[in-house]
């Protein structure tokens, strides 16, 4: 089971989904809303996605993780939308008959979800700037092009 | 030929629309998506080499060709997660 959300990702659900009779092994991952990022500080994040894509992809790696490990069940749930501080953005849950797998595919899961799921998601930093994240895209380009949003006197080097 | 380009995140908020119509060579490849979207949103061009496309919504190579009816989109560095 994969999806997009713009409601909070109901955990205990998830758990549910994810935990049959054949799992021995359940593995919830949660990403969320940091507050520090390389001393700077967010208030929020808001999250974009092409969702046509997202869900395809999110579903590709729900069958990838099947092939290579031996899982009961996965579950894979990415929030779109304006996030507070604490909130969760993103659910990986998975069981297999043994904890090994359910730990390695929920890892390799986040992980390759976050390198080619096409979803974006905007700082809002505690000055009142906004700002796109987009890795390997550094502050320089970002301000090369002009697509800070920053205030007056603003900025600074970028984490 | 015109094609469509779907606009995510810094080349939304760069063209300052979501999607944009650019015309490009019949027969054109992403290649020449690319090059017509920074031709005509100027200020994408420091990101251009870090920009991906995807091609009815799978990820496709510079040579793919595209047409008319195909559902194009640019995909900046993803932040998911």
């Amino acid at each position: 089971m994969s999806r997009l959300t713009r409601e909070p990702i109901d955990t205990q659900e998830l758990l549910r989904r994810v935990t049959v009779p054949a799992a021995g092994a359940v593995v919830l991952f949660l990403g969320t809303v940091r507050e520090l990022t390389a001393g700077r500080r967010t208030v929020a994040l808001d999250y974009e996605g092409y969702p046509e894509m997202a869900e395809r992809k999110l579903d590709e790696l729900d069958a990838e993780a099947r092939r290579r490990w031996p899982l009961c069940e996965v579950a894979l749930v990415h929030r779109l939308g304006h996030l507070e501080l604490a909130e969760a953005s993103v659910a990986v849950a998975v069981s297999s008959p043994h904890r090994a797998a359910a730990f390695e595919a929920g890892r390799w899961l986040i992980d390759t979800l976050k390198e080619t799921v096409p979803v974006w998601k905007q700082e809002h930093w505690a000055d009142g700037t906004t700002e796109w994240v987009h890795p390997g895209l550094n502050g320089d380009v970002n301000a090369d092009c002009g697509l800070r949003n920053a205030e007056p006197g603003a900025g600074g080097p970028l984490p | 030929m015109i094609v469509r380009v779907k606009l995510f995140a810094v080349a939304k908020q760069a063209a300052g629309v979501d999607s944009i119509e650019i015309e490009v060579p019949e027969q054109a490849t992403v290649a020449d998506v690319r090059r017509a979207l920074v031709a005509a949103v100027p200020a994408l061009s420091p990101a251009a080499k870090f920009l991906l496309f995807a091609v009815d919504a799978e990820y496709a190579g510079d040579q793919m060709v595209v047409t008319p009816k195909s559902e194009i989109a640019c995909i900046p560095p993803v932040s998911g997660g």
